[in-house]
């Protein structure tokens, strides 16, 4: 894999609710392989933008490209969320959206959804296809959850799972769906600083032994600085500056978007 | 000493307050309707006070129950208690091969000689009953699984059932012709309905449904030439059995088996679904709507697979009604219809399928024991959909999940 | 151009009821965004009251207009305790559940209310005084319009009026907007939100039993289901002008009733309630924020 091509390339991307203006022409790309951070004060625009680009919000101009590995490149423009799913780029949600009442394994196995194919044929007569397909998928998702370290639970509801655990939950239900790009939004909001720390090392594990790409939202400044290779900076729905995370601790620009609220990194 | 008392008489005391004041204010509001009865027409005047004192009394200690059974929601903790204890049985009975098997077998029996033992007229019931399970069953896919509350139900029940009605009439096709053809009809209307709708959000959706279900209504009432109108159409041929010629009660009988055949066939079905990758769908959109997008499942497609199946089941069920009356009009397919079935499903426990049983069981043979009950059925159906919302919204019975186990070693999962 | 001139009066007496009762859809959908099933039932509990109230005040010897205003009266504040009980009983313990519990709670709600008047009153339907008199200065157009239908659109008129004065100056009617604007930021700014979701169904419930009043006297009978099909349609109304707003349950009213109006006096007398039902699928199908109405995406 080259890591100087690119998974996503965001041209200009604006995006209007009514008269108000979220998003300010947003140029962002992320390359094969490399964790990118975006941050910035709240309301700064940045889930706005995860929308944007995972088709929930339709952006008002702009151009959104992803580019799967060994596959033709797509735009994203007017895909629907399932058919971005579809061509490999899944995500979490700051304010976690589990399936409450299904259990834990089932919430992986949701997501393998759009991998399979058994029909209501299938299900109904228990062909052996369907059953074949169903076991893959029993073993394919408890293998997810072993990764993120969840196998105990796989029987629990999702709802009864404390909160450091939901968001790993939302992590492997995400990688369910085999991206090679993943969207992480604030996935260590509420976690104590050993939480904290193993989901760095998960994060970490996802990109090298999965090879993926992640752009992660994210306040913990620690954090941030060391899992990113490149961090961007967004505030009032433009991008004030963009570097590596030397550069960006150093901006005169983002300190002061920054101290414009309470600093709690 | 007195001290020590006093909280407790404070507690007490401002319990029978907050009781007497809500008795007197549904004295107060039922004044009017329940005490005071107009005849217009004889120009006099019933006061009929008795009814106020027994709301008066009623509504006193009603508002303790509800009060303490609030408190007890708040609380939390007995109703989770009360789950785990439901949670245990269940799975108990589904682990224990013995346990399940004996009672299978028990219940096995005791459906087979049902229609020898009990009258004709016991089993006419039972074979209502058992249609309302099939109607509640379908129903459940589409609200209890999918989370889409549909309000128009009754239209594809009526489309099933004036089928095979207007079928036999006209070219006088046979029951087991017709019953396929009942089912395919329903779903495909289900999906020319469905797809425009589908993408309204939940509350509007149980709008438009109902708006659909009242139209269908209206016009096989005022479409003569098509629907026969308010008349409807009578001499409906029941089921043939291999060309022979059956009397009444043999008749009952055998549709009582083609009931039950039916209603396992259903049970199958929907146990099926409801653990397969489409079931999971369905759940996930129910759960939440735009993770579900998120996860890379097609809302439409899985809305439409829901409501068409949805509404495969209601229009089986109508061809077997039109079948079992020998008569249809459309003054069987109103709203209150949808509503039965709706509270069926909700009383049981959305998404459980032996809730759905015991609540059609409840909601219609209750009524048929208990003659001077059924005068009050609606108002009980009614309060019941209310109380089951605000105190258990999970119904009698919560929907279990499949569990499965894992060997570390092999990491092979075996549902069970 | 009688004829027409009948149909489009026709319609906007209806128009102006339909008005009356959505003006509750909406004041309760923009505060809680719930459809309150129940309302239709409201309005046909303020009628009943407004029926035994006025025969027990007619047998007492009292006439004319003060007993229309004493039977409205009262059955305005009948019908407003009702809609304020039945927010306490279904709605308040449901603030925090799932969508749909508080939709099949109001369900419930109104299946009970239909029962509960069918049996504690009669299924059939009872004939409703004539509480509105024939004005002599009406006489010349009598043909066209009747003085309960020149009433009923004045009245609605008025209490439009009041009501978007109320909202709009009193204290209470800026804390309702700016519950419907965003509940959790009122409540912060010291509105007490569980008051503002009683008053607006005290409003709305009492908006209810004034069509209802009217609308009885106008046709003179009533029963137990006229509150169902009633509801539906002015939800219809209110979906049409677009649901939360006030000036959208009005012109969505009057369309409504203009459409029934000309559609089964131009089209056939058999499909009435099929035009409104068919028209509520095509708006909510094709213009689901209604006419006046703003689209609004869910936070994600």
């Amino acid at each position: 894999m080259n890591k100087t091509q690119p998974a996503l390339e965001v041209k200009g991307l604006t995006m209007d609710f009514g008269g108000l203006r979220a998003l300010d022409h947003i140029d962002l790309e992320v390359r094969q392989g490399e964790i990118v951070a975006l941050i910035g004060p709240n309301g700064a625009g940045k889930t706005t933008f995860f929308n944007c680009i995972t088709g929930i919000y339709e952006p008002t101009k702009g151009d959104m490209i992803i580019h799967p590995r060994g596959k033709e490149p797509v735009r994203l423009n007017r895909l629907k969320p399932n058919i971005v799913t579809e061509h490999g780029l899944a995500r979490t949600f700051q304010n976690i959206r589990l399936f409450q009442k299904m259990t834990v394994l089932e919430n992986v196995m949701v997501a393998r959804h759009c991998r399979t194919k058994s029909g209501i044929a299938g299900a109904i007569f228990r062909t052996p296809k369907t059953r074949k397909e169903e076991a893959e998928m029993v073993e394919f998702s408890y293998g997810l959850l072993e990764k993120v370290g969840l196998a105990q639970y796989v029987n629990e509801l999702a709802h009864e799972l404390p909160y450091g655990a939901q968001r790993r939950l939302e992590i492997a239900r995400a990688m369910a769906t085999e991206p090679f790009l993943l969207l992480l939004d604030e996935p260590a909001a509420g976690m104590n600083p050993k939480e904290t720390n193993e989901l760095d090392k998960l994060i970490t594990k996802l990109q090298v032994e999965d090879k993926l790409a992640i752009l992660l939202i994210e306040h913990d400044m620690k954090l941030v600085m060391s899992i990113s290779n490149r961090i961007y900076v967004m505030d009032y729905g433009s991008m004030i500056a963009q570097g590596t995370p030397h550069e960006i601790a150093e901006n005169p620009n983002v300190i002061k978007a920054y101290l414009g609220e309470a600093f709690d990194a | 000493m007195a001290t020590q008392w006093k909280p407790l008489i404070e507690k007490i005391t401002s319990e029978l307050v907050k009781s007497l004041l809500v008795a007197a204010w549904f004295m107060f509001l039922t004044f009017p309707l329940m005490v005071i009865r107009v005849h217009p027409l004889e120009r006099t005047i019933e006061w009929r006070w008795m009814n106020m004192i027994y709301v008066g009394v009623g509504s006193f200690f009603l508002s303790f129950i509800w009060r303490y059974l609030m408190e007890r929601k708040d609380g939390g903790n007995s109703k989770e208690e009360g789950d785990t204890w439901q949670k245990r049985v269940g799975l108990r009975i589904r682990s224990d091969k013995r346990i399940s098997l004996s009672g299978l077998i028990a219940i096995g029996i005791f459906i087979f000689i049902f229609p020898f033992i009990f009258s004709s007229y016991q089993t006419q019931i039972m074979i209502t009953a058992l249609m309302y399970v099939m109607l509640g069953l379908g129903l459940n896919i589409v609200v209890g699984l999918a989370g889409l509350l549909d309000l128009g139900y009754v239209a594809f029940y009526a489309v099933g059932a004036y089928c095979y009605a207007l079928l036999n009439h006209h070219f006088g096709l046979s029951f087991w012709m017709a019953l396929p053809l009942s089912g395919a009809l329903a779903a495909t209307f289900g999906i020319l309905l469905g797809f425009p709708v589908l993408r309204l959000r939940g509350d509007y959706l149980a709008i438009v449904t109902l708006g659909f279900g009242e139209i269908i209504r209206l016009i096989l009432e005022n479409w003569n030439e098509f629907s026969f109108g308010p008349s409807g159409i009578a001499g409906i041929s029941r089921p043939g059995f291999f060309g022979m010629e059956l009397s009444l009660q043999e008749h009952t009988v055998y549709l009582y088996f083609i009931m039950i055949m039916l209603v396992v066939l259903t049970v199958l079905v929907v146990s099926r679904l409801r653990n397969s990758r489409i079931g999971r769908a369905w759940i996930a959109l129910r759960e939440d709507e735009v993770a579900c997008q998120a996860m890379g499942i097609d809302k439409t497609k899985t809305k439409l697979t829901a409501f068409a199946l949805g509404a495969t089941w209601a229009g089986l069920v109508g061809c077997i009604f039109a079948a079992k009356t020998t008569f249809i009009n459309p003054a069987s397919f109103t709203f209150m219809e949808s509503a039965m079935i709706l509270s069926i499903v909700v009383l049981g426990g959305m998404g459980s399928i032996v809730g759905v049983i015991l609540g059609a069981f409840v909601l219609i043979l209750l009524p048929e024991y208990l003659r001077a009950f059924s005068e009050y059925r609606m108002l009980a159906f009614g309060a019941a959909m209310v109380i089951i919302m605000v105190f258990r919204p999970q119904g009698i019975i919560t929907g279990i999940r499949q569990r499965y186990e894992f060997h570390r070693n092999t990491q092979k999962g075996k549902a069970r | 151009m009688d004829y027409f001139l009948e149909l489009f009066l026709g319609g906007l007496t209806r128009g102006s009821i339909y008005a009356l009762i959505a003006l509750g859809y909406t004041m309760v959908y923009g505060i809680i965004e719930l459809i309150n099933f129940a309302h239709g039932e409201v309005y046909m509990i303020g009628a009943f009251t407004a029926l035994i109230v006025a025969s027990v005040l007619s047998l007492m010897g009292m006439s004319g207009f003060s007993l229309l205003i004493l039977a409205g009266l009262i059955a305005v504040i009948y019908a407003s305790a009702y809609g304020y009980t039945i927010e306490k009983v279904a709605y308040k313990p449901l603030r925090q559940a799932p969508r749909l519990s508080p939709l099949i709670s109001a369900i419930g709600m109104s299946i009970f209310l239909q029962n509960y008047v069918l049996l504690s009153q009669t299924s059939d339907f009872l004939s409703f005084p004539a509480l509105i008199e024939e004005f002599e200065f009406m006489e010349p157009v009598s043909h066209i319009m009747r003085s309960s239908e020149l009433v009923i659109v004045l009245t609605t008129a008025v209490v439009t009026a009041l009501l978007t004065l109320f909202i709009k100056f009193s204290r209470i009617g800026k804390a309702m907007r700016a519950t419907a604007q965003d509940k959790t930021m009122a409540m912060l700014l010291g509105v007490n939100v569980n008051r503002v979701i009683s008053v607006t169904f005290i409003i709305g419930s009492g908006l209810a039993a004034v069509g209802g009043v009217l609308i009885s006297s106008h046709i003179g009978q009533i029963n137990f289901y006229i509150g169902f099909i009633a509801g539906i349609k002015a939800f219809t109304a209110a979906v049409l002008g677009g649901i939360g707003s006030i000036p959208g349950a009005v012109l969505g009213g009057l369309v409504l009733g203009w459409t029934e109006s000309f559609a089964t006096g131009y089209v056939s007398s058999d499909y009435e309630d099929v035009f409104a039902f068919g028209l509520l699928v095509f708006i909510l199908i094709f213009r689901p924020a209604g006419i006046l109405g703003r689209t609004t995406s869910e936070k994600v």
